[in-house]
């Protein structure tokens, strides 16, 4: 899928919803650091949401990037690649806490968090996403 | 040549019952009792589909996957298996089933979903765990460490043979020439078939249908103009030959004796043929000398802009596949959708030009060629071919530096240069009389659904798709994904107009499923 602006944000929004959103139903209570249920899932699900919201401007930056590249796709290695400079922001971001609810993660359950849900979701769009959304890989990674 | 692809002119000469007559080839709209006064039986069918190759393929895999009966569908076609015309073609131009294509992982005709891919799918079949990850790394890291992951050519033969039975393709093929579609006074069309002689009582047989769907593939071939005039003249066809026809020969007689070869062409065809001779020089003990004939040599990036910039180098422009990858359904489709008139042309002209992949194979093959002196290219204007001494033919070319003559023992032309629509005479036909039309390319019109311009007749709907539609909102029209994004758009049309089911999420995983499990849709 060599994706457009609006196909990148759609594809963020659906892949963090569902893949994200799974996987963190099942590893939340498992992760390193201390805490109840609700306050493992108050974190991690707003790990989410700021993996979301930071990435509408990256996918700005990233979408900038792909047009000095003369066939205007996106390797799948870059898909990948990106959630380091990503995940980065969103731990500087939580660790101003400032974002609302105020979430306690620690270094350690937030990678393993972040890195996990970032592979799943990319294991996610690179293939079995075509599988629901037959139209999607012609519209540039929308959905709707 | 196989099947209908360039000969479709060929036909009987004996005479038969239930032939043409001059008021049918007149007149635009036809009725049934004019078929019945001619003699022409009538076969009644809602959809049509005209070619039988891929584009025809590619749209009935979504409509048998949508749930329509195979008894709903006729393919009409010269060919007796879906990938003969393109086997044919990619055998002569030297890919053989072993070799690669030019296709990407995810561009499977066999398979609409494009998952799993072809990579995953050769590497599930690797023996030994170095050979798997082999694909998987290709694909995770092209192109950027590795060169584009391409399918061998046998594996999407096989995965289509596999896809074709499983849709029951062979019990809805008529086999024979397409003459014609007219419309129908009512509604609908006449698709006229001539069957192979002894295989019906009558020479043609028309085939009335609401749906017409049109996927000939190339309309023909094209020589370059100055080996179409040596051909011409001197009926020498053994030594200058076209890349798209057979030329074994050619091959055979580089390794009996040493020679020199001319090839023309900067596309895929002369690195692929080029690729040929060398592997004969290495493997085979050829002594061949290459000449490589550029017309414009690219010794650089080119375009205007750091944003629209195409890499390139040794006369080569590089590209990963026949146009850049954003045509397929990235920022470029959705841009060429919302351009018209001479703004398409435009942008389609700033995408245009003869390109190859760049494949560190060739590149070696080729710089190697260079410090070894047998491989040399030239850039020019040619003058004249002509016959030479002994065997050979003289090129005149007209260089910056003057006018050269090279003389060769061979001339191959890998230009691929494609013939006007009008050649295929169903295209001329529906120009002539279904009011199709031609795009700013000069090709046939169609919409963002892929319905020919003008042919619209009552509930009738005719549809195109395939390199004769070029420079229409679509640029990748001639590549596997680029038919089955086109097939879906015109299932999705046909749904729109209750023919089919729409292919939702559910329906799309259940029968993702069915695939995965081999069983018939």
């Amino acid at each position: 899928m060599t994706p457009t602006y609006g196909g990148r944000v759609q594809t963020r929004f659906f892949t963090l919803l569902v893949i994200g959103g799974l996987w963190t139903l099942i590893i939340a209570p498992f992760l390193p650091g201390g805490g109840s249920l609700g306050q493992r899932y108050q974190a991690t699900f707003t790990v989410l949401a700021l993996v979301f919201l930071i990435g509408i401007p990256w996918d700005g930056i990233w979408y900038f990037l792909q047009q000095f590249r003369w066939e205007k796709d996106w390797p799948i290695m870059y898909q990948l690649l990106t959630g380091i400079p990503e995940g980065i922001v969103v731990w500087l971001v939580l660790k101003t806490r400032n974002v609302p609810g105020h979430p306690i993660i620690t270094g350690a359950a937030f990678d393993i968090h972040f890195t996990t849900v970032w592979i799943l979701t990319w294991l996610f769009a690179i293939g079995p996403m075509r599988v629901p959304f037959l139209r999607w890989r012609f519209r540039g990674g929308r959905i709707i | 040549m196989p099947g209908g692809f360039f000969d479709p002119g060929v036909e009987r000469t004996t005479a038969a019952a239930g032939d043409l007559t001059d008021e049918l080839l007149q007149q635009p709209y036809w009725t049934e009792q004019m078929l019945i006064k001619a003699g022409i039986p009538i076969v009644e069918v809602p959809f049509v589909t005209v070619g039988g190759g891929m584009g025809s393929f590619a749209v009935v895999d979504y409509l048998r996957i949508a749930g329509v009966p195979t008894n709903k569908i006729k393919v009409l076609t010269a060919i007796e298996k879906p990938w003969t015309t393109y086997q044919h073609l990619t055998t002569v131009s030297q890919v053989p089933p072993g070799e690669r294509l030019r296709s990407d992982s995810a561009s499977c005709i066999d398979n609409i979903w494009g998952f799993p891919s072809f990579a995953l799918r050769e590497a599930a079949a690797a023996k030994g765990i170095i050979k798997k990850l082999d694909p998987l790394w290709n694909v995770f890291s092209e192109p950027v460490l590795t060169n584009y992951f391409t399918p061998r050519a046998g594996q999407v033969f096989a995965g289509q043979a596999n896809e074709a039975n499983r849709i029951d393709w062979f019990s809805m093929v008529a086999l024979g020439q397409v003459r014609m579609v007219r419309k129908r006074h009512g509604g609908g069309y006449f698709t006229i078939l001539t069957p192979p002689l002894g295989t019906s009582e009558t020479k043609r047989v028309a085939y009335k249908s609401r749906w017409v769907h049109i996927a000939i593939g190339y309309p023909g071939l094209r020589f370059l103009p100055d080996l179409q005039e040596y051909r011409t003249r001197t009926q020498d066809y053994v030594h200058v030959v076209n890349a798209y026809e057979p030329h074994e020969h050619v091959y055979e007689e580089l390794l009996r004796m040493p020679g020199t070869v001319i090839v023309r062409g900067g596309g895929i065809a002369a690195s692929r043929i080029l690729q040929r001779l060398i592997d004969d020089r290495d493997y085979r003990g050829a002594k061949t000398q290459i000449v490589h004939l550029f017309r414009t040599y690219i010794d650089g990036p080119t375009g205007d802009s750091i944003f629209w910039r195409r890499p390139g180098g040794d006369g080569w422009s590089y590209q990963g596949f026949n146009w850049p990858k954003a045509g397929w359904g990235g920022q470029i489709k959705v841009k060429l959708e919302h351009l018209e008139g001479e703004e398409r042309k435009k942008y389609f002209d700033s995408m245009a030009g003869t390109t190859t992949p760049k494949r560190k194979l060739w590149m070696k093959q080729l710089a190697r060629g260079r410090k070894e002196g047998w491989y040399k290219t030239y850039t020019g204007a040619v003058e004249e071919v002509v016959q030479g001494p002994g065997n050979t033919v003289t090129t005149r070319i007209k260089t910056k530096d003057g006018v050269l003559e090279i003389p060769a023992n061979f001339i191959i032309d890998s230009t691929g240069l494609e013939a006007d629509i009008r050649e295929h005479r169903v295209l001329a036909d529906l120009l002539d009389f279904g009011g199709a039309e031609k795009n700013v390319l000069g090709k046939l019109s169609v919409t963002r659904k892929f319905e020919i311009v003008g042919t619209r007749n009552e509930n009738g709907r005719m549809y195109a798709v395939g390199s004769a539609t070029l420079g229409s909102y679509y640029s990748v029209v001639d590549s596997f994904l680029g038919v089955q994004c086109a097939g879906l758009a015109v299932a999705d049309d046909l749904a729109d107009q209750g023919f089919c089911k729409k292919i939702g999420v559910g329906r799309s995983i259940s029968q993702w499923w069915k695939w995965t499990l081999n069983r018939k849709v």
